[in-house]
């Protein structure tokens, strides 16, 4: 679900630190460095990247593409191989007995095993075309805030790993905590306070 | 700041405690909400509400959903010690509403429908909606932060214990009477 949806996900964040130097090129700069790799011909079962929020499947971040307003808009993509374990079963029993008749033994080693393993998946990741997943991302650098339109887990940890390394600077997620910490304007003894809280029962 | 993913557990109790004043709230107190944004006309119980008593050894999960659905059985959950971890709301102003569902653990918002222009028909017009349809996500989040201001304020205040806890457990305990 992204911003064109009728239905959206938010997980919001604040952005910790600002840049030195004009916003627009290192932004364009972190996108580009960044930018999803296409990985439908490598043996690498997974990638993810920025992409443009207008072409999710043509990145491109020339001139202010991601630029709307005071607004930076643009995607994670993240792409990924499943291999179906009913191929990778089948592959690597075909190729389990051609080492076999190869080597005139009736076994395999753990380790030759596991080595197997991995030459067929890799071999089939080449063959297996990826699934991309597209996150939209929208960056109000002058109020230090991103909204991101995925509240699953394994998109905002890549999300946040991939903006440190992107722009050096850290996505801090808003939840109870951090809302009360950096948003409620707490004095340093209200913060005191906050720290020492437990849980209240309404039930009488 | 203390370690984040300690303090995510640590404190997700103050998001299932948020949720069950704005509860309270929508029933007690619409005044907070205009004070938070004076467009606000009204904000509501939307059509789901996820609840969950940890009293106990195990984790008692209770789901009403449905446009009809009463919430005479998620009022019976909270008299019996638990709280609200998802609720699903409406904020509505003069002309337009804003649906969503919001989850104490992590205040994530889902199933957000905002008010706004029907999607952009050609290149010149996706900035305006993007930038329209921006500010309308920006009118919810900082109406939560507000609230969720508020609230904090009052949660480690003396008020809390004296006032606010009290007045929760008689409308808790006017549930069973109702």
């Amino acid at each position: 679900m992204g911003i064109l949806s009728s239905a959206v996900s938010i997980t919001h964040y604040l952005v910790e630190g600002k840049f030195e130097g004009t916003v627009t090129e290192i932004v364009a700069k972190g996108l580009k460095k960044n930018a999803i790799p296409e990985i439908d011909e490598d043996a690498v079962e997974k990638a993810a990247g920025w992409t443009s929020f207008e072409t999710p499947f043509q990145p491109k971040f020339e001139g202010s593409s991601f630029v709307f307003g005071n607004l930076f808009i643009f995607s994670l993509r993240i792409d990924r191989k499943s291999i179906p374990a009913k191929l990778l079963k089948k592959h690597l029993t075909l190729e389990t007995s051609k080492r076999l008749a190869k080597t005139s033994r009736r076994f395999l080693a753990k380790d030759e095993k596991q080595a197997l393993k991995d030459k067929v998946t890799a071999d089939l990741a080449v063959r297996v075309p990826s699934t991309p997943s597209v996150y939209d991302l929208l960056w109000d650098y002058e109020n230090s805030s991103v909204c991101f339109f995925s509240n699953l887990r394994s998109a905002n940890e890549e999300l946040e790993t991939l903006f440190k390394r992107s722009f050096n600077l850290s996505l801090i997620r808003i939840f109870p905590y951090t809302a009360a910490d950096l948003q409620a304007e707490l004095t340093d003894q209200e913060r005191d306070v906050l720290l020492g809280l437990s849980p209240t029962h309404f039930s009488n | 700041m203390l370690d984040l993913s300690v303090a995510y557990n640590r404190y997700r109790f103050l998001g299932d405690e948020f949720l069950t004043w704005l509860w309270y709230l929508v029933e007690n107190g619409q005044d907070a909400f205009r004070s938070a944004d004076p467009d606000c006309m009204a904000l509501e119980i939307g059509n789901r509400v996820v609840l969950e008593n940890r009293k106990g050894k195990s984790i008692e999960r209770i789901t009403i959903k449905g446009d009809d659905a009463g919430l005479e059985e998620g009022k019976m959950a909270l008299k019996k010690g638990a709280l609200v971890t998802e609720l699903a709301l409406v904020f509505k102003t003069g002309d337009h509403e804003w649906q969503f569902s919001i989850k104490g653990e992590s205040l994530n918002l889902s199933s957000l429908k905002v008010p706004g222009p029907a999607l952009p028909q050609s290149p010149e017009e996706m900035e305006p909606f993007l930038l329209d349809k921006t500010q309308q996500f920006y009118k919810l989040i900082d109406f939560i932060k507000k609230m969720y201001k508020s609230f904090i304020k009052i949660r480690i205040s003396s008020g809390w214990s004296s006032k606010t806890t009290p007045a929760i457990k008689k409308w808790v305990k006017m549930v069973e009477a109702a």
